[in-house]
């Protein structure tokens, strides 16, 4: 641990009745680092952003993030502190409008007070019209989430958990469904977004992380079994054996 | 299509309220005061059926419980009608205290001599009530039919705790404002039950406008947040326990003013206001006029009851065959109520299976092929 990690996982152990998803992790993140994160089925990638983001508290470890213990925190103080998280398949409010959607990420401060009495700052209105144009949704402003095609539902979500300026972005599967130019696009925004953003992403999509170009953290039975560059990855041999083929096939 | 897409001409809406102003006036003089007055406590049951849209159609919080704030409104109310017309009665009490030997006003009466904390009282307390019950709800991450159950179980337990204190409030028998004085008249008379009336259509007009001014922009999108989907609402940063309380307790303070006109408007408040079957019929009047709608929940609210009323005159023994009927026609036919039916594409759509009117262009294949697309 050092003072320049923005995210330190101390020995976290995660047991739902017995089963260890996460056992003994132990992984940092340096500030503006983007890394990916990737694992066979199972290996405890969900639940590790599930401990970071409060959903599932560790039954064992420690979360420190800006130095600050996150470990037992509720879900929206820990959003509060600058940790965002893009979920699996998208996640946004399907009978809001785009501009509502980006609406709601961008308002701070995000008591019912505020929102009830004071309208939209013209400084978050700014942003919500650079986030649309960034995206490529600034057609699309007035129209329902839910109308909207798979890769712009990905594309709002992520527009979203940049609006929420989070020092931590945590990015489930970005790609799933999405074209080849798509991904590139993603790809790209991703990078473009670390250096002032930590970035985590988590993937299948090897031509994609590969594309990230980005330490690669490989989980397996909810522990780090290897980190490294992508070349460095796939020379490794504990992470052919157990992720990218068994010798003997 | 959603009721935004519909632009209406702004004389029309201008003509509408004129026209609207006008038959609240009139009706005094258009209707028999039997008539009116039934009018008028349907009117006063629409304020509770716009908490509970609030609460289920903007929220998704089926609450089961909302005669427990509908009866604590007309309570405060009757209490302070029946205190204030104790004069002659022994000990300067109201008259039941003596049926059954309490000489001494139970000191939660004390309050209720002063108009101005009744005025206050009527919604305050039935939105702390409700805020209190739903922030120990909500905080506990309580949802979804288990929510559902609690608020009923509540409400069991507020109707056996009324029923049973009769030295308090006179249990079952309730507490009668008819025969009570207010400004030097009596209550159930015909020149104040004109009155009522009139408060009760204003007050509609009034927590209409509220609830929509409740609803609109981000407060009210937050509130959709938490209705289609809680967690994100939360890693998104908002305490959706904050949020939640407090439209609850807004729908419980509506609930109050609506328990008290209807009391002043029904004549009696009594531990009937607070069974299973009344509450459960208040979410059927807003599943039926349209959820997340606003217009409907008050539509549903008078229509079905005049309804109820008429039928009953007629077929005394039907109406419950009907109003279930009614509710699993809308559950299944018209999942968005009849207002949402009718904002959405269902007028068009019956016409077309009529040959009325013309599909719209549409390519099929290009969005068949766009759909194949995204999923390579």
């Amino acid at each position: 641990m050092n003072n320049k990690d923005l995210l330190n996982l101390i020995d976290i152990t995660v047991s739902f009745e017995g089963f260890l998803a996460l056992n003994k992790l132990n992984l940092n993140l340096k500030k503006g680092e983007l890394r990916a994160v990737i694992g066979p089925n199972g290996a405890g990638k969900t639940t590790f952003l599930d401990v970071i983001t409060g959903k599932v508290k560790p039954t064992e470890g420690e979360v420190i993030f800006k130095g600050k213990s996150l470990v037992g925190r509720k879900e929206h103080k820990i959003a509060r502190l600058g940790v965002g998280r893009k979920f699996q398949s998208p996640r946004i409010f399907e009978n809001l409008t785009v501009k509502e959607n980006l609406e709601i990420s961008v308002t701070t401060p995000k008591s019912p007070l505020n929102l009830i009495n004071k309208s939209i700052k013209d400084e978050q209105l700014n942003e919500i019209e650079r986030l649309m144009k960034i995206v490529n949704l600034a057609q699309k402003v007035d129209s329902k989430a839910g109308s909207l095609s798979h890769g712009q539902k990905q594309w709002l979500e992520i527009a979203m958990l940049v609006g929420q300026k989070p020092d931590l972005m945590l990015v489930d599967e970005p790609v799933a469904g999405l074209t080849d130019e798509e991904t590139d696009l993603t790809a790209d925004l991703l990078k473009s977004l670390s250096g002032e953003n930590t970035v985590v992403v988590i993937d299948h999509d090897m031509e994609f992380i590969r594309r990230l170009d980005s330490n690669v953290s490989v989980l397996n039975q909810g522990t780090v079994l290897c980190e490294g560059t992508m070349e460095t990855i796939q020379k490794d041999q504990k992470v052919i054996d157990v992720y990218l083929g068994r010798p003997e096939d | 299509m959603s009721l935004s897409k519909i632009k209406f001409d702004k004389k029309i809406v201008l003509s509408f309220w004129i026209i609207l102003i006008a038959l609240i006036i009139a009706a005094p003089t258009l209707l028999p005061v039997f008539r009116l007055n039934l009018l008028g406590r349907y009117l006063s049951l629409s304020i509770v059926a716009l908490g509970v849209d609030l609460i289920w159609g903007y929220t998704g919080l089926l609450s089961l419980g909302q005669g427990i704030f509908f009866a604590l409104g007309g309570y405060c109310a009757a209490m302070y009608l029946q205190i204030t017309s104790s004069s002659e009665f022994p000990n300067n009490i109201p008259e039941f205290f003596a049926l059954y030997g309490v000489e001494k006003l139970p000191f939660f009466w004390e309050p209720f001599r002063s108009p101005v904390f009744t005025f206050f009282a009527i919604w305050i307390i039935p939105a702390l009530v409700a805020g209190l019950i739903g922030f120990l709800v909500f905080r506990n991450r309580i949802k979804g039919v288990y929510f559902s159950i609690l608020t009923q179980a509540s409400l069991l337990v507020f109707f056996n705790f009324f029923n049973g204190q009769q030295k308090l409030i006179n249990g079952t028998n309730g507490l009668k404002t008819d025969v009570t004085q207010l400004f030097g008249q009596m209550v159930g008379s015909e020149s104040m039950q004109r009155l009522f009336f009139w408060i009760t259509a204003i007050l509609v007009i009034a927590a209409w406008f509220f609830a929509k001014w409740v609803v609109k922009g981000r407060f009210g999108n937050i509130l959709i947040g938490i209705r289609d989907d809680e967690p994100r609402v939360r890693f998104t940063g908002y305490n959706p326990v904050i949020f939640k309380t407090i439209i609850f307790s807004i729908a419980g303070g509506l609930a109050g003013i609506s328990g008290a006109l209807y009391t002043v408007q029904s004549g009696i408040v009594s531990p009937q206001f607070m069974t299973v079957p009344f509450s459960i019929e208040m979410v059927i009047w807003v599943a039926v006029g349209g959820r997340g709608t606003l217009l409907g929940a008050i539509l549903g609210a008078v229509f079905i009851n005049y309804a109820k009323s008429l039928v009953s005159e007629a077929l005394p023994a039907s109406w419950m065959f009907i109003q279930g009927g009614l509710f699993i026609l809308v559950v299944t036919a018209l999942p968005e109520g009849v207002l949402g039916w009718i904002q959405g594409d269902g007028p068009r759509n019956l016409l077309q299976r009529f040959g009325l009117k013309r599909k719209i262009e549409t390519y099929p294949s290009l969005e068949v092929n766009n759909k194949e697309g995204n999923n390579e």
